[in-house]
């Protein structure tokens, strides 16, 4: 019996889901083309091996780990609304870290495809999990990264769940789930640190090996997923005519500001430490902002990340810009691009230029790496979209049992 | 100073062929749905070599002995010789000597069965400018093409996986599937590798290769007396690199390089032996590692000034 009407009601929710204007039906479709395209040419990939990459054993990773480490930052999104909304009792972001939440999902689930994709054998992926393979705890940090990307996971799954079961039947749903909330931010600021110190316990690397890594991470991983959020808030407002304040909006934006304040910050720092010392460390970050014996193909895309953070910084730290629409949303569209070539291409590739026998190979990632890359970008779209069907009828007391 | 830094494996690929092979790959000949016979459910299952006891190994190595033999079409022999006791391998390489001549890397390709097609080096020869600022190798070159070695005015220095005693590659990997041998040899089981590549961001002296395509070698040059942790065939998509020839140096031979070498610029042996060769030349030559400052402790030696 139990089970039956559990069954139904999923049902319900899930018919929510299937309902929609042709709009509605369009963006599925065209997200769905996408998902196929970029399954085709992972087929393709897997079948000829990781060679129809740009990758080579002197860049040995480049755009799938690239987009892992920028959405890394934006499942953080989550948790910097929860902050404010749950600590603070700011009633406007509460309603709203809902959806926070929801995007960290489809963040990390994007995470692991991003994972997976880039993997040369992935029928043996079971072979880094506990007890059934042979985990490498505690040495490996890569370990240590899947324990706590599943973690987070499954955290804000469960939140999600109950939140959603609670407000479905009438019911607060503060008290009981307060710890798991509380416990939910240490967790989302581990999954930062640890994917930093990935990259960070490379002796290997002088560009990784350099502990502003974290504290980077940390501080433009609260730029980009909340600036993210803000756009889809706006979205989301509009197609649902969902309640959600001005003010949480413009709250939030501020917070972003001065996350972007020490990102810069600690970018100062890091090029004035490499610079001014001058040692054959300051190689890979040479190459990244001016090119290296000729080579550059990362220059323009860092002075143009770098130009388009500073801009953002403004136009979000501004009163007047900030509560503009339109030039906020100009900087939070900057700032997404911003720090996605920062912290994805921009953190990654230099790692690798000039290898550790001192040779520069320039990697561009081919067609084929974009279109796969493309599709788990579709696939994550869709997975949130779907996820917003499914839980607005609730959230907004359309749907109850 | 004009240097040619290109890379010799670049790929462009138009949209064309890219789409074709799209729709190929479309087609299901990717996932291996087809190979419902019970041995691949065997080597998916396989279990890491060193959780295996002597039976299971046994078995795995004939199967794949099996596969290779269809594969190949000639009989492939896998060993799986333990550590000797008391034995912790070391090797040296004479600077002064080196003429950079590059036959060390043709013999360990043939002698480990290298991939012809994509090429697959494990080892790198160094050319530098004498009189030059070098330790970094930012200035060396690795694609030098002379007519004649060695060249005056230039140096050379080979550079493949370095045994070190602290790895940092064995910390990375997450599945184990990379360890030390006790005899001081870092080993891969290329059935227990998920490529994922984080040994290869960690090894401070490029020593590791990926199998990034199908590896390709024909029959006919196929070196059958292998190692299961050493040169027999690998596979698309697994990490590979130099075991000081595991397969012959745990059966008392020096490994291909040192064999081949012309001018004698190879020394390797036990570093636990006080009398062995290699411990001769640490004690009484000007000995450095390289990237000492890592800590990583490697088991190769160069010298120089060797043979005073
Ligand atoms: S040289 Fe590289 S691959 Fe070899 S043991 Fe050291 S870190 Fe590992
Ligand atoms: S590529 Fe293979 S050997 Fe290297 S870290 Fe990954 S699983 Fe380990």
């Amino acid at each position: 019996m139990v089970q039956a009407v559990a069954v139904k009601k999923f049902f319900i929710v899930f018919r929510e889901t299937l309902r929609g204007s042709n709009k509605y039906y369009a963006w599925l479709a065209f997200l769905s083309f996408l998902i196929l395209l970029g399954l085709s040419a992972y087929i393709d990939q897997l079948n000829r091996g990781l060679i129809s990459t740009a990758m080579r054993d002197q860049v040995s990773w480049g755009m799938y780990i690239s987009n892992f480490t920028f959405l890394v930052g934006v499942a953080a999104a989550a948790v910097y609304l929860i902050i404010p909304a749950y600590v603070y009792k700011f009633k406007p972001i509460k309603e709203v870290a809902l959806f926070g939440e929801l995007l960290a999902i489809t963040a990390i689930t994007m995470c692991i495809l991003f994972i997976m994709v880039d993997m040369g054998q992935p029928f043996r992926v079971w072979h880094i999990l506990p007890v059934m393979g042979a985990m490498n705890f505690p040495s490996s940090l890569l370990a240590w990264d899947v324990l706590v990307l599943n973690g987070y996971l499954t955290l804000n799954i469960i939140i999600v769940f109950y939140v959603l079961y609670r407000i479905s039947h009438g019911k607060d749903y503060l008290p009981s789930i307060w710890p798991l909330i509380i416990l939910s931010i240490p967790m989302a600021v581990s999954i930062h640190t640890v994917t930093a110190f990935l990259y960070n316990g490379l002796p290997a690397r002088p560009f990784w090996n350099a502990s502003i890594v974290a504290p980077r991470f940390i501080a433009s991983a609260f730029c980009s997923g909340p600036a993210l959020m803000l756009i889809i808030f706006q979205i989301i407002r509009k197609i649902w005519k969902l309640d959600i304040e001005n003010r949480a909006i413009f709250k939030i934006a501020e917070l972003v500001a001065y996350a972007m304040a020490i990102n810069l910050f600690l970018l100062g720092a890091e090029v004035f430490k490499e610079f001014y010392s001058g040692t054959i460390h300051v190689y890979p970050i040479k190459y990244l902002y001016f090119g290296l014996h000729g080579h550059a193909n990362l220059v323009p895309w860092i002075w143009a990340a770098t130009v388009l953070n500073i801009i953002a910084f403004i136009l979000l730290l501004l009163p007047k810009t900030r509560e503009n629409f339109l030039t906020l949303n100009m900087g939070c569209a900057f700032l997404i691009i911003g720090v996605y070539i920062e912290k994805g291409m921009g953190l990654v590739i230099p790692g690798f230029v000039p290898d550790t026998l001192g040779e520069i190979y320039e990697y561009i990632p081919t067609m084929q790496e974009m279109v796969v890359t493309v599709g788990i970008w579709a696939a994550g779209a869709l997975m949130y979209t779907l996820l917003l069907k499914a839980t607005i009828p609730i959230y907004t007391g359309k749907v109850k049992f | 100073m004009s240097k040619i830094r290109s890379n010799p494996s670049g790929v462009k690929l138009d949209r064309r062929t890219f789409l074709k092979g799209a729709a190929l790959g479309l087609a299901g000949t990717a996932l291996p749905l087809d190979k419902t016979d019970a041995s691949f459910w065997e080597a998916f299952f396989q279990k890491h070599f060193r959780e295996m006891n002597d039976d299971e190994k046994k078995k795995v190595i004939q199967r794949l002995e099996k596969e290779y033999e269809q594969k190949y079409k000639k009989a492939i022999h896998i060993g799986s010789e333990k550590p000797m006791p008391g034995v912790l391998f070391g090797y040296g390489l004479d600077l002064s000597r080196c003429i950079g001549c590059r036959r060390c890397v043709y013999a360990c390709v043939k002698e480990n069965n290298q991939s012809i097609d994509p090429q697959v080096h494990w080892i790198t020869v160094l050319r530098f400018k004498k009189g030059e600022k070098w330790i970094d190798l930012e200035e060396s070159e690795k694609y030098y093409n002379p007519q004649n070695v060695p060249e005056p005015g230039y140096f050379y220095m080979p550079v493949q996986c370095q045994q070190c005693e602290n790895p940092p590659c064995v910390r990375a990997c997450p599945t184990q599937a990379t360890w030390k041998e006790p005899d001081g040899i870092i080993v891969i089981d290329y059935n227990w590798c998920i490529g994922c590549r984080y040994c290869m961001a960690a090894c401070p002296y490029g020593a590791r290769r990926f199998n990034w395509g199908e590896p390709k070698r024909p029959a006919e040059e196929i070196n059958p007396n292998t190692h299961y942790l050493g040169n027999r065939p690998r596979y698309k998509g697994v990490v590979e690199k130099c075991t000081f020839c595991v397969q012959r140096t745990r059966n008392g031979r020096y490994p291909a390089c040192v064999e081949i070498c012309p001018v004698g610029a190879r020394k390797f042996g036990n570093l636990l032996d006080p009398q062995s060769e290699i411990r001769y030349a640490i004690e009484h030559k000007r000995v450095f590692r390289l990237k000492e400052d890592l800590n990583t402790n490697p088991k190769f030696y160069y010298f120089f000034a060797y043979g005073r």
